[in-house]
């Protein structure tokens, strides 16, 4: 864009939203500055705002804590960071019927106050910082997605802005609803290459008065993979199922997750350990507090992030493909996740060497099981090093609906364009 | 004569020509022509709404659904796809030009695997048969909608179906993992691999819930639950529905999530009582049914307070159950009220109405008001967990003034449920039924850009037509005037004056 046309650009943002300024290094996404960013109030200004934007083929990114901004391929443009930190406010929570609307820029750690007050939370492991739209849009879910699911499970309504400007929600403030399409389950995950997210309508739950972790530790990797399954289909009902390998090949740490009632807790935790008992001495471990290896959602820590997602029988088959690519290539990462749920992760710092061909290696092994290896994010040459094994979605199924939905809501492919996942 | 149209044109005599083509892919007995035998699926359900399709296949496998939908598309042929023909909204009446694509054929649960809580089952197996090809295994299918001894896995994935036990469990959205299905256009294609993590956008969770216009299933993955190591069940009886209500308030405010919370009022007591003899409570003006399922120990815990609750409540009677034999006595009762109605009337509306859970009781005594001013009876069976109700307007069909009556009093309901800020569906789907309603519970822009999503899949709006949507949007035609001849003129076969 020339400068006039910015400048022309400019002055119409402004007229949107009185919140706009010029876009500086710190705003850049995937080292891409911004001309501008914005920040509106509602989803008036919101809507304002991107049908000024629309007028003058401005690229958006929207942005809530920006944690997670540079998971994906970088956009090809940006031209307009949409920041959504003014519209922080939980607009309802009406205890009665379990549900808390709540607008896109809200933290989720004064959401979880606000909740908590009535014994009541969304039931997602996010950190307090995390923005509800930027949960909802990036779809990542922690251990207790074994048994609350993912964001896309605990959504009943959502309202969006177009890329022209549009306003539209679906769902609605109760639980049960099937009228009409539920866009907000094809809007969770969709890393805002779709639409700007600007107030989302959670199911909650009652806080748990109590919890336990109990813990046990395989040197047998079989043992470890029963260990975990007998956890996760037990009647139980654990609320996760974590698995840490720190070393290919080497010991597996199992813990689990049990939350209700005091008295209820302590009973299933003491069963839950005997179940956990490895066929020899040593039971599982019984704590209030969770081990230290517990993680939070997934991080990349500014290097690469491998999800492999599975099915849980085929655990033992996931971390042998994953000892034949570190023997194939010298890495030897970290294996940890919610197994119980089919999901493991594995990091590799931004030095490492070798990570596209550890991929490579799962994907190729992986192949003919049911599930995927996806890289979430890696440093630029690793990005341009997995070209030659699928990139970093690998094979995605139905790809061609994808592209049809992505153009039908973007026409001008100017919402987080080449973002997600690499080939929309 | 001018404007003749070429025999072959007319939709209905197109799908009709198809017959020779279907037969080819399905087998000539697994494609219906005679007339008489088309009519025996002109409806589903939903009664009040018939067409009869003009062809009926009944393909046995994903390739055979795919060919007929390619065909159907080479011939802008429109088609429906049907599972059990039990949904309530009238979401399998044919097309009267077009064909329908019945599943019942395709009724295998082809694999199991109990370490993964996973069964893959075609779309034509009941609800009911995967849990108990799944009970084996101590694990079973939890959404359990009352009709599950008869409607299909297939039908469940298009309506969302829930079920009395989805406040705690969930829906059919959170139960299916990976949908093979056959696209509009005749391609057979993945939604989702089953793990449960979405690559891509979510477009299996889009589809669950699209009432079969974006494509038609052939494969479901579901997950399986372990069966809950205890089950118990309450029921109370009440005077009166508002202190059944209180009890319901507390219960939830006590911070528990029952399995399933069930409400009866009294003409639904009377009604099940003469047909099943449930033996409820003589003269209770409301019964109150609680299920808690969980670990033995929490189970235990919550069914103290449960109890105590419905007490405090003013319950005239308590009972308990633990055992299957008795809790499904329990049952029986209230899985009879649709049915047993009939008893009272001899014709009735169902509507599922929701309402948020705390408005519940304003929002019955305004039923009652309505019911009382048009002089029409009003039966309330109602998950009362989650606010979904299910009224049962009894009409005498004979009467036209009373199904016209009858009509305005389930709208005046539905109207109730939106102003309260509610749905007009909670589990059968819009289908036919309630397409013109979605403009009072959504904008016209909330209604187009759910269309965007029908336009990606169904360009050709050959899917399901017509159902859902009260006004289809048209994908990618440029408005504006024409600029080339009409395709009809330019054949040759009409002049425009």
């Amino acid at each position: 864009m020339t400068a006039t046309d910015l400048t022309v650009a400019g002055k119409a943002l402004a007229g949107a939203c009185p919140r706009v300024r010029a876009g500086t290094d710190a705003d850049a996404v995937g080292g891409l500055v911004p001309a501008f960013v914005a920040s509106p109030a509602d989803t008036a200004e919101a809507s304002a705002l991107l049908r000024a934007a629309a007028g003058h083929d401005l690229a958006i990114v929207p942005r809530g804590s920006g944690s997670r901004l540079d998971w994906g391929p970088p956009p090809a443009r940006c031209d307009l960071v949409v920041d959504m930190l003014r519209m922080d406010a939980v607009t309802e929570h009406a205890a009665g019927d379990l549900v808390a609307r709540v607008q896109a820029g809200a933290r989720m750690g004064a959401v979880a106050a606000v909740l908590a007050s009535a014994g009541q939370e969304i039931a997602l492991d996010v950190p307090a910082g995390a923005t509800a739209g930027g949960v909802v849009a990036s779809g990542l879910a922690g251990p207790r997605r074994l048994r609350y699911g993912s964001p896309r499970d605990l959504l009943i309504g959502i309202t969006i802005v177009r890329a022209d400007g549009t306003v539209a929600k679906s769902g609605g403030k109760v639980v049960k609803n099937v009228a009409g399409y539920d866009l907000g389950k094809l809007f969770a995950g969709s890393a805002g290459t779709l639409g700007l997210i600007t107030e989302v309508t959670f199911r909650l739950h009652p806080l748990p008065a109590a919890r336990r972790f109990v813990t046990a530790e395989f040197a047998d990797p079989a043992a470890g993979c029963g260990a975990v399954a007998a956890a996760a289909n037990s009647p139980l009902v654990p609320s996760a199922v974590e698995l840490t390998r720190p070393v290919p090949g080497g010991p597996i740490r199992v813990g689990v997750l049990l939350e209700g009632s005091a008295d209820g807790v302590a009973a299933r935790a003491e069963r839950m350990a005997e179940l956990l008992r490895p066929g020899g001495p040593g039971a599982g471990e019984i704590a209030g507090s969770p081990p230290p290896w517990w993680p939070g959602l997934p991080d990349g820590g500014g290097g690469t992030l491998i999800r492999v997602s599975f099915w849980v029988s085929a655990l033992g088959r996931v971390l042998e493909a994953v000892d034949a690519a570190a023997g194939e290539t010298g890495l030897s990462p970290a294996a940890h996740g919610s197994a119980g749920a089919g999901v493991l992760y594995m990091g590799f710092p931004p030095e490492a060497d070798g990570v596209a061909s550890f991929v490579g290696a799962l994907r190729r092994t992986l192949g003919r099981e049911r599930g995927s290896v996806v890289v979430l994010t890696a440093p630029a040459p690793v990005r341009d090093a997995l070209a030659a094994c699928g990139g970093m979605a690998g094979r995605v199924p139905s790809l061609g609906l994808m592209r049809a939905v992505k153009d039908q809501f973007d026409p001008g492919h100017r919402l987080a364009p080449g973002r997600f996942p690499e080939v929309i | 004569m001018a404007g003749t149209k070429a025999a072959g044109t007319k939709p209905g005599t197109r799908a009709a020509a198809l017959a020779g083509q279907m037969m080819a892919i399905c087998g000539a007995a697994n494609v219906i022509t005679d007339p008489l035998e088309l009519r025996t699926y002109e409806c589903d359900g939903l009664t009040s709404h018939r067409a009869t399709p003009a062809l009926v296949v009944l393909p046995a496998t994903a390739e055979e659904v795919a060919g007929v939908v390619r065909a159907c598309a080479a011939a802008d042929v429109p088609f429906v796809a049907r599972g059990s023909g039990t949904g309530l909204s009238g979401g399998a009446v044919p097309h009267s030009e077009g064909v329908l694509i019945v599943l019942s054929r395709m009724r295998k649960v082809l694999e199991i695997d109990p370490v993964a809580r996973r069964a893959v089952v075609e779309p034509g197996v009941t609800n009911l048969a995967v849990t108990e090809a799944a009970r084996p295994f101590g694990l079973f299918y939890a959404p359990d909608p009352s009709s599950q001894v008869v409607c299909s896995i297939g039908g469940n994935v298009a309506e969302n179906s829930g079920g009395a036990h989805c406040l705690k469990h969930g829906f059919t959205v959170n139960h299916v993992t990976a949908l093979e299905v056959v696209t509009p256009a005749g391609e057979v294609t993945w939604l989702g691999d089953g793990t449960g993590v979405a690559c891509g956008y979510d477009l299996l969770g889009g589809f669950i819930g699209s009432e079969g216009t974006l494509g038609i299933v052939t494969k479901i993955v579901v997950k399986l639950t372990p069966v809950p190591e205890a089950v118990h069940l309450v029921l109370a009886a009440y005077s009166s529905l508002e202190q059944g209500g209180r009890a319901v308030t507390d219960i939830i405010g006590a911070g528990i999530v029952p399995a399933a919370i069930e409400m009866m009022d009294a003409l639904s007591i009377e009604a099940a009582e003469a047909a099943v003899h449930c033996n409820y409570p003589a003269g209770a003006g409301a019964v109150l049914i609680v299920e808690l399922d969980g670990p033995a120990a929490e189970v235990e815990a919550e069914l103290a307070t449960v109890r105590s609750i419905c007490a405090r409540a003013g319950a005239q009677e308590i009972r308990a159950a633990d055992d299957p034999v008795q809790r499904a006595a329990i049952w029986a009762g209230r899985k009879s009220a649709f049915a047993a109605v009939g008893r009272l009337s001899p014709a009735y509306i169902v509507q599922d109405g929701v309402v948020p859970r705390t408005a519940l009781g304003d929002v019955l005594a305004r039923i009652s008001a309505l019911s009382e001013e048009a002089g029409i009876r009003v039966a309330n069976v109602f998950h009362a967990g989650d606010g979904n109700l299910h009224p049962l307007v009894l009409y005498n069909d004979a009467v036209p003034a009373e199904a016209e009556a009858a009509e305005v009093l389930s709208g005046a309901i539905l109207d109730t449920c939106i102003a309260y800020g509610g749905s007009i569906t909670g589990e059968h789907g819009v289908g036919v039924d309630k397409s013109r309603y979605m403009p009072k519970m959504f904008s016209a822009a909330d209604l187009d850009t759910m269309q965007l999503v029908r336009c990606a899949f169904d360009p050709a709006s050959l899917c399901n037509p017509g159902k859902v949507f009260p006004t289809p949007r048209l994908c990618g035609e440029v408005p504006g005037p024409r600029r080339a001849p009409h395709p009809i003129v330019a054949a040759g076969q009409a002049e425009i004056f």
